[in-house]
């Protein structure tokens, strides 16, 4: 009896949708192994784990980023929660229980995605749009709280803030690294083993097809959005103990760096494809940059910026000689 | 006779302006493979998705074994039994093979997929069907076949009591479309009822039982496959345009002999032929749906590549790489989807009738608004475009209109060849008349025409001589003379060789 399945090809020992995630990897250790041949005292574990430190809204945001853009979407408004949320907390906090605030901005953070979900699911709006609006909703009602930036003095997030946990001998990490990782482990275990988190690469890859096969795909569509608000707020949050701060112009353009982050890590924009390993590589590039730019010295820091859209330059290209190459072998 | 499972009664649907479905009557009995016939725009789809819960209903019935059913999505119709396997295949070619069949309904311990439990279920299943593949790596590494198996195994895994297969072999060669067809046969001893949809003929009289024939959103009939021989199924699904149309005399032979376009052994997406094409002549292709008549039309366009052969346009040996290259050489080409490859429905009359003047131009030098009021007035009166208004927009005209705006346009660039695919579909029968009579008169006037329809009347009455096509082959090319008949055309089409 003929069977259809002879072996095409020697099977590849690396999949394919492993590699923007091994190329990034690979890109983060050279930069540190370069960054510690050429500067003194940089090739320490604290170095890295102060890129955590630094950059840990920036993950929390960025994982929120990655549910988005598994579906193909894309979620503009995360920057501007982000700072709405820093200036919630800073205003209510002096009357507030600083538990009932975190309640508070995390429901607004989930409520705004889940209402922008909603409407591009229903309305069938373009997700670039109706995140526009809400960027700029969530940035305009910053400023009606006020214009000025506020401290932060509540003695749960100051202390939060000052919370040294110490790993090792010259090793520690902040409260909000710990959040962060955990943050990432609960997000991968939700896209890899649970039904909400397979529907999410369904969507991503067919759209048309994940709604013939009978998957839920309004409610994917609005639990995507409402986990990339809920990161928002929770990323805020972050943003408020490392800075001890609202103001309306936290965070601005932080949206573009999830973006950049995500992309980095290889996931692909058209949706389907990418891991949230790859975020957290992406992530760790972007802030290892700007740990060299500063060891530089010399360099502004404009200069992260221009590495920034080289790299996504050269990722996006990667990507795209991935697919193209990987569809003609397929056929 | 076994009680049906499925039962369709009187149903209606009704898109805006169209009249999808007419008080059709469908049964299905458990254990047969019964197939679905009817030419484009026939019915089929919207009455398979229909079934499948992605239309509502506007009239009728269904029920399905004994019980009425209301299906408000393809979710409840799979959880009823109604499982689909549609033409393109509708599965994520991201996910694994084993997530494909399972995704919805994936083994879980504690909450957490089982994904162990699924790659072992996904392979049992796939090796019923004959069927020994990796599993965990992505559906894209796969071809089109197996993806289809996947589709389909997905399909029977969900309990599934009603199979619909929407054109499974389009994609497929023999031995896999041999390899489809046990499957199906094993299928129906378990008892499984089997709509099976199909342009190939051959298939349909292997595989199916019975069929229902749909013509214009109208059941034609339900027939034993074994009772009705195929040049009657072919009159049944193609009708006979019973409407009084204005005679046309017999063609005469075409007054020149100058040959115009001589293909030799093009072949692309079609199996290569040769056709040559005289100044002034009217050539028709018969065939049924996707038997390759506008894969013909688009090679001779420039629009899809071929991958054999030579054209010689005027003596001259052309490479046809780029429409724009066949139209330089006096090519134009109508296409048979008004709606999407032609009209721009947001601009009026006037703009979308010097679109392929302007085009011919270049931007850089426009029509001057007179020249354009003079041409647009001249083509209106010609073709009779009503209302006569040229700043009217295009999409509040009638499907005839439009077409010979359509028309209009590239007669504007006074082609050499014009290829007219399906030109009279869906436009009353006025239009039609008025239409066929204008292609006599073009070809009359020296400009050869390629007329593709799938009316085989038509065919007959405006072309000097006729191609026929079957399974993207062209099997004969007749003279129209005195003993070609729209009979011996059917017979040709449906025995796949002339007599």
């Amino acid at each position: 009896m003929k069977t259809l399945a002879l072996p095409r090809q020697l099977p590849r020992t690396l999949p394919r949708n492993y590699l923007p995630v091994l190329v990034t990897g690979a890109l983060f250790l050279a930069m540190f192994v370069a960054g510690g041949i050429r500067y003194e005292g940089f090739a320490t574990g604290q170095i890295i784990l102060n890129v955590f430190i630094d950059n840990a809204f920036l993950l929390v945001v960025a994982v929120g980023m990655t549910f988005v853009i598994l579906t193909g979407g894309i979620d503009l408004s995360v920057g501007s929660v982000v700072a709405l949320t820093t200036m919630i907390s800073a205003s209510l906090l002096p009357s507030t229980p600083s538990f009932l605030v975190i309640l508070l901005v995390l429901a607004i953070g989930g409520t705004l995605g889940a209402a922008m979900g909603a409407i591009i699911h229903y309305f069938e709006i373009q997700p670039f749009i109706v995140t526009l609006a809400g960027m700029f909703l969530a940035r305009g009602l910053c400023y009606t709280i006020g214009t000025d930036s506020i401290p932060i003095t509540d003695p749960t997030f100051t202390s939060i803030a000052q919370t040294h946990i110490v790993l090792g001998p010259d090793l520690w990490i902040s409260p909000s690294v710990l959040i962060a990782v955990a943050v990432v482990v609960l997000a991968t275990y939700t896209l890899h083993y649970t039904r909400t988190g397979r529907n999410v690469y369904a969507v991503g890859g067919n759209e048309q097809s994940a709604l013939l096969m009978g998957l839920p795909v309004a409610r994917t569509k609005i639990v995507v959005y409402t986990i990339s608000g809920l990161c928002s707020a929770l990323g805020g949050l972050l943003l408020s103990f490392y800075m001890l701060s609202g103001y309306g112009l936290h965070a601005v353009g932080m949206e573009l760096d999830a973006i950049a982050a995500v992309v980095i890590g290889g996931t692909l924009l058209t949706g389907g494809s990418g891991y949230l390993l790859g975020t957290v590589l992406g992530v760790l590039v972007l802030g290892l940059i700007q740990t060299v730019i500063s060891f530089e010295g010399t360099l502004s820091s404009w200069w992260t910026k221009i590495v920034i859209g080289l790299l996504l330059l050269i990722f996006i290209l990667l990507q795209r000689l991935i697919v193209t190459t990987g569809a003609t072998r397929d056929r | 006779m076994a009680e049906a499972i499925l039962r369709m009664t009187g149903i209606g649907k009704e898109f805006p302006g169209v009249r999808a479905l007419d008080g059709v009557d469908f049964r299905l009995l458990p254990g047969e493979v019964h197939a679905l016939m009817g030419e484009n725009g026939a019915g089929k789809s919207t009455l398979i998705k229909v079934l499948t819960g992605v239309y509502s209903i506007d009239a009728g019935e269904i029920e399905l074994a004994g019980t009425k059913v209301a299906f408000t999505g393809p979710l409840e119709a799979q959880k009823a039994g109604i499982s689909t396997v549609y033409q393109e295949v509708n599965l994520c070619r991201n996910l694994s093979v084993a997530e494909n069949v399972f995704i919805g309904r994936e083994p879980r311990k504690f909450g957490r997929i089982n994904w162990r439990e699924m790659r072992r279920r996904t392979a049992e299943l796939l090796r019923q069907l004959d069927l020994a593949i990796d599993v965990s790596k992505p559906l894209s590494h796969y071809s089109l076949a197996i993806q289809q198996m996947v589709a389909i195994a997905r399909a029977i895994d969900i309990d599934a009591r009603v199979l619909i297969l929407d054109e499974p072999t389009s994609s497929l060669d023999a031995g896999e479309v041999a390899q489809l067809f046990r499957v199906m046969r094993r299928l129906k001893d378990q008892g499984i009822a089997i709509l099976f949809v199909s342009h190939f003929l051959d298939q349909i009289y292997e595989i199916a039982d019975r069929m229902t024939i749909l013509r214009n959103g109208r059941l034609v009939g339900e027939y034993a496959t074994a009772e009705l021989p195929q040049v009657e199924l072919v009159a049944k699904m193609i009708g006979r345009e019973l409407a009084e149309l204005e005679r046309l005399d017999d063609r005469p032979p075409a007054r020149t002999s100058d040959t115009l376009v001589e293909a030799v052994e093009l072949g692309g997406k079609v199996a290569p032929f040769s056709l040559t094409i005289q100044e002034g002549e009217v050539v028709g292709l018969a065939g049924l749906l996707g038997s390759g008549r506008t894969e013909i039309a688009r090679l001779l366009f420039g629009a899809d590549h071929a991958a054999t052969g030579t054209v010689r346009i005027g003596g001259e040996q052309v490479s046809l790489r780029t429409p724009r290259i066949a139209m330089s050489k006096g090519v134009a080409f109508c296409s048979e989807n008004r709606r999407e490859e032609g009209l721009v429905p947001e601009l009026t009359v006037r703009e979308n009738l010097i679109l392929a003047l302007q085009a011919d131009r270049g931007w850089s030098r426009p029509v001057p608004r007179k020249k354009q009021d003079e041409l647009v007035a001249k083509y209106i009166k010609a073709l009779n475009i009503r209302p006569d208004n040229p700043e009217m927009l295009i999409r509040n005209l009638s499907g005839g209109n439009q077409q010979k705006v359509l028309l209009a346009r590239w007669l504007i660039l006074e082609p050499k060849l014009l290829i007219l695919d399906e030109p009279t579909r869906g436009i009353d029968v006025g239009a039609k008349a008025e239409i066929q009579k204008l292609v006599v008169e073009l070809s009359d006037g020296g400009m050869a025409v390629l007329f593709i329809s799938a009316e085989l009347d038509e065919v007959l009455r405006l072309s000097h001589k006729v191609a026929v096509l079957r399974d993207r082959r062209v099997v004969a090319e007749l003279p129209n003379d005195d003993n070609l008949t729209t009979d011996v055309l059917m017979e040709t089409i449906a025995s796949g060789a002339a007599k």
